[in-house]
C-alpha cells in the first residue's frame, strides 16, 4: 500500500511564497478532495507534486514509495506511479493519442528494464480498445492528434483515458471540472469512478462542490492562503456549500492570533 | 522548337552599396566542356554547352549583395581547388562505393529501374517490360548519343544558363546525369530510382537531370544525392534539373539530399507542368555543408497543378538555403507548397518563396507555407514568403513561422513518464507529421524518421 506523504511543503513562484507549509497524506484506495477559493495555492500544489520547473520548493518533503520525489524529474515521478490530470491539457500537434500513449507506456517499461523492447503493437491496440470501451469512448479518439482541436470535455476525457492506460497509484486531478457542462462533468466523473478501487488514490482539486456529487470523497480538505486549514469527511464539502469560506477564514485568523 | 516565354521575377536589389567580399574563383577551363570538338554530339547540345560556358565565364561569383544570395555567403568555399574526377583520381584515390541501404527501393516494393552514378561512371538498369513500352531511362552521355532529339527537347529549355553562375556552370560542365523519357500514355507503375554518389574531397560533381513525361503518361521518380562526411577538405556539387510534364501527365518526384557535411551544394531545378497535368514534388534535405537550391514550378498550361512538400533538418554548422517559386502562367492553375524544417546547434536555414501569378492567369489558387522549429539558441531560420500577383481573380495565401519547442508541451509529456530527449523528439516528429502525411511511400517516410532520430541524437 503506497502513500503520498506531503510534509511541511513551502513553495514559491517568482519569489512569492504560495504554499506555506502543507501537510497531507493520500493513500492508495482513498479519494481526497482539496477545496478552496481561487488563488489559495491548490494548482501550485498539483504542479509542484508533478515537478513543474517554475515552482520552487523552499522547504519540506514529499515522500512516495520510499523516495523524496522532490529530488526526481517529472518523468521519474510518473514512473513511480504518480499522475497529474491537467486543468489545461496541452496540445501536441502531429502526435496521435495512440502514439503518445504507446511512447509513455514504453518509457515506463524502459525505466524498469533498459533492455525492454516495448509493448507489442497488437497487445497495445487491444489494451487501448478495451480501455476506451471501459470509458465508453469512440475508438477514433486514438488516432486524433493529442488535445488538438479537442473540446473542453474531450480534453478531460483524454486525461482520464491516459490515467486509465498508465495505471497510476496516486492521481492528482487539477480542477478537472472546470469548463465542463453538467453532461461532460457526469461523463468524466463516471470515468474516474470506473477507475476507483483499492489500487488508486485520488486527490481531486476543485473549488466547486458539484464534482463531489459525482466523485464521492472519503476525505475533504480546505486550503486557504497556502495552508490546509480544515479536514473532515464528505460532509465538510456540504457544509462549505452552505456556509462558504468565511467561517474558516475567521477560524484560521483566530488560530493565527492564538 | 518553340521559344517559350521566360519568367523572370525582378527582386529589389538589397545591399547598402558597399562592395561585398567575393569568393574565390573556380579554376575550371574551357577544355572541360564536353563535345566541343566532337562531331558525334548534336549541334544543339554543343551550342548549348558553349553558350553556358561563355555565361559561366562572364557571370561573377554571387555575393551577399545579390538579393537571392543575401543570406548565403560563399567566401568559405575553396572554389579554386575543385576539379572534375579524372582517370588519375580514380586510380589513385580509393573512393568508397555507395552503401547498400542507399540502393534499396524507397518508393514501393521494387523499382522499375535504377541508375547509380559515381566518379567511375554510371551503372544503368531498366526493366525489360518498361524498355519494351518505349521508356528511356539512361545516363546523360548515353542519351546525348542515342536520343539527341529527345534530349534537345528539354535541355536548356526549362532551366536557362542565364539564370546564374551555377546554372551556367552545370550547363557547361555536366559530366553525368540522368535522362528519362516516358512515351505518351505509358503508365509506369514501378518507380525509377537514381543515385548520385559523390565520394571524396576536392572533387566537383556536376550533373544534369532531364525528364520528359509525355502526354497522358505517369511516373514516379526518386533521385538522391549523397556522400559520406569527410573530416577534412571540401567537395562540390552543382546540378540542373529540368522536367517537362506534358499535357495530362502525372509526375511524382521524390528528391533527397544527404550530402556529407563537407559538400558545397548548388542546384537550379524547374518543372514545367502543361495543360491538365499534375506534379507532386517531395524534397528532403538533411546533408551538405552549404546548399543553395532554386526550385521552381511553372504551371504553364490551363488546369495544371503542382504540390511541393519540403522536409529539412540541419545541425552542426550546416546552412541550407531553399529558394522556391510557384509560377502561375495560365488560368485555373493550382499550387500548394509546404516546407517544414527543424534546426539544431549553430545551423541555419533560409527559405525564400514566391508565388507569381502572370497577367491573365485568372482563377488560380496558390498556397505557400514555411514552418520552422528552432531547437537551439544558436540556430537561426529565415523565412521570407512573397506574392507577386498580376491577375485580379485569384486566391493566393501564404504563411511563415519560426518557433521553438514549448516548455509546457515538454512538461506535459514528461508528466506522463516520457524522458526529456524523447519528449523533444516526439514533438519534432509531430511537427513534421503534416509533411509525412503528404508522402505516400513508407520507405521515404522511414528515411525522414531515421533522419530525425539521427539528428536528435
Amino acid at each position: 500500500m503506497s502513500e503520498l506523504d506531503i510534509r511541511n511543503l513551502h513553495v514559491s513562484v517568482e519569489g512569492r511564497e504560495i504554499l506555506k507549509g502543507v501537510n497531507l497524506i493520500v493513500r492508495q484506495g482513498e479519494v481526497h478532495a482539496l477545496m478552496g477559493p481561487n488563488g489559495t495555492g491548490k494548482s501550485t500544489l498539483a504542479y509542484t507534486l508533478m515537478g513543474h520547473p517554475n515552482y520552487e520548493v523552499t522547504e519540506g518533503e514529499v515522500w512516495f514509495k520510499g523516495k523524496n520525489i522532490l529530488e526526481l524529474e517529472p518523468d521519474e515521478r510518473a514512473h513511480l506511479g504518480l499522475f497529474l490530470a491537467f486543468q489545461y491539457p496541452v496540445a501536441i500537434p502531429g502526435v496521435s493519442v495512440a502514439n503518445f500513449l504507446r511512447s509513455a507506456i514504453n518509457a515506463k517499461r524502459r525505466a524498469i528494464n533498459p533492455e525492454d523492447k516495448g509493448i507489442p503493437v497488437p497487445e497495445f491496440r487491444r489494451m487501448l480498445k478495451e480501455t476506451m470501451d471501459l470509458l465508453k469512448m469512440d475508438h477514433t479518439f486514438a488516432s486524433r492528434y493529442l488535445n488538438e482541436g479537442f473540446s473542453g470535455g474531450e480534453k478531460k476525457r483524454a486525461e482520464v483515458l491516459q490515467m486509465a492506460v498508465l495505471r497510476p497509484e496516486i492521481a492528482i486531478m487539477d480542477e478537472t471540472d472546470s469548463g465542463l457542462d453538467i453532461d461532460a462533468l457526469r461523463i468524466v466523473s463516471e470515468g474516474v469512478n470506473t477507475l476507483r478501487g483499492p489500487d488508486l488514490g485520488v486527490l481531486v482539486i476543485t473549488h466547486y462542490q458539484r464534482i463531489l456529487n459525482y466523485i464521492k470523497p472519503d476525505f475533504v480538505h480546505i486550503m486557504l492562503d497556502g495552508r490546509i486549514v480544515e479536514s473532515g469527511g464528505a460532509e465538510l464539502a456540504l457544509h462549505l456549500e452552505e456556509h462558504g469560506y468565511d467561517w474558516l477564514r475567521e477560524k484560521s485568523a483566530e488560530a493565527m492570533n492564538g | 522548337m518553340v521559344e517559350r516565354e521566360r519568367v523572370v521575377i525582378s527582386r529589389s536589389r538589397g545591399g547598402d552599396g558597399r562592395q561585398a567580399a567575393i569568393a574565390q574563383e573556380f579554376s575550371f577551363t574551357s577544355d572541360l566542356v564536353r563535345g566541343l570538338a566532337d562531331d558525334n554530339i548534336a549541334e544543339a547540345i554543343r551550342s548549348y554547352r558553349l553558350r553556358a560556358w561563355v555565361l559561366f565565364e562572364r557571370l561573377p561569383m554571387p555575393t551577399t549583395n545579390d538579393e537571392p544570395w543575401r543570406r548565403t555567403d560563399l567566401r568559405g568555399m575553396n572554389s579554386g581547388v575543385f576539379r572534375l574526377p579524372s582517370q588519375v583520381d580514380l586510380e589513385r584515390l580509393r573512393l568508397p562505393e555507395p552503401p547498400e541501404n542507399l540502393l534499396r527501393p524507397l518508393a514501393g516494393e521494387a523499382h522499375g529501374g535504377q541508375i547509380v552514378i559515381t566518379a567511375h561512371g554510371a551503372r544503368v538498369e531498366l526493366d525489360d517490360s518498361l524498355r519494351q513500352k518505349g521508356v528511356i531511362f539512361t545516363d546523360l552521355r548515353t542519351a546525348e548519343h542515342e536520343y539527341p532529339h529527345l534530349v534537345e527537347h528539354v535541355l536548356g529549355q526549362i532551366v536557362h544558363p542565364e539564370e546564374g553562375k551555377f546554372a551556367a556552370l552545370a550547363g557547361a560542365l555536366a559530366q553525368t546525369g540522368v535522362f528519362i523519357y516516358i512515351p505518351p500514355g505509358v503508365q509506369v507503375e514501378k518507380p525509377l530510382h537514381s543515385i548520385l554518389w559523390g565520394a571524396g574531397v576536392n572533387l566537383a560533381y556536376i550533373d544534369h537531370i532531364l525528364v520528359w513525361v509525355d502526354r497522358g503518361a505517369s511516373l514516379t521518380y526518386v533521385h538522391e544525392s549523397a556522400s559520406h562526411t569527410e573530416a577534412d577538405g571540401q567537395a562540390f556539387h552543382a546540378g540542373i534539373v529540368e522536367i517537362l510534364v506534358d499535357e495530362g501527365a502525372n509526375f511524382r518526384f521524390v528528391e533527397l539530399q544527404s550530402w556529407g557535411e563537407h559538400v558545397w551544394n548548388f542546384s537550379h531545378e524547374r518543372v514545367r507542368v502543361e495543360r491538365e497535368a499534375n506534379l507532386d514534388w517531395i524534397f528532403g534535405a538533411i546533408g551538405s555543408h552549404l546548399t543553395k537550391n532554386f526550385s521552381e514550378l511553372d504551371l504553364a498550361g490551363q488546369g495544371a497543378s503542382g504540390r511541393m512538400s519540403g522536409f529539412y533538418f540541419t545541425d552542426g554548422v550546416q546552412h541550407l538555403d531553399h529558394d522556391t517559386q510557384q509560377n502561375h502562367l495560365a488560368p485555373h492553375t493550382t499550387s500548394d507548397l509546404l516546407f517544414k524544417g527543424a534546426l539544431r546547434d549553430k545551423s541555419r536555414s533560409v527559405w525564400q518563396g514566391m508565388i507569381y501569378v502572370a497577367p491573365g492567369a485568372q482563377k488560380t489558387d496558390g498556397y505557400q507555407a514555411n514552418r520552422n522549429l528552432v531547437l537551439s539558441k544558436q540556430a537561426r531560420a529565415d523565412s521570407i514568403p512573397g506574392l507577386e500577383i498580376m491577375a485580379d481573380d485569384v486566391r493566393c495565401t501564404h504563411g511563415a513561422t519560426v518557433g521553438k519547442i514549448d516548455a509546457d508541451q515538454v512538461f506535459y509529456l514528461r508528466s506522463r513518464g516520457i524522458p526529456y530527449r524523447e519528449a523533444e523528439r516526439l514533438i519534432v516528429e509531430g511537427f513534421f507529421d503534416p509533411i509525412m502525411q503528404r508522402i505516400p511511400f513508407e520507405g521515404v517516410r522511414t528515411r525522414f524518421q531515421d533522419a530525425i532520430m539521427d539528428k536528435m541524437g
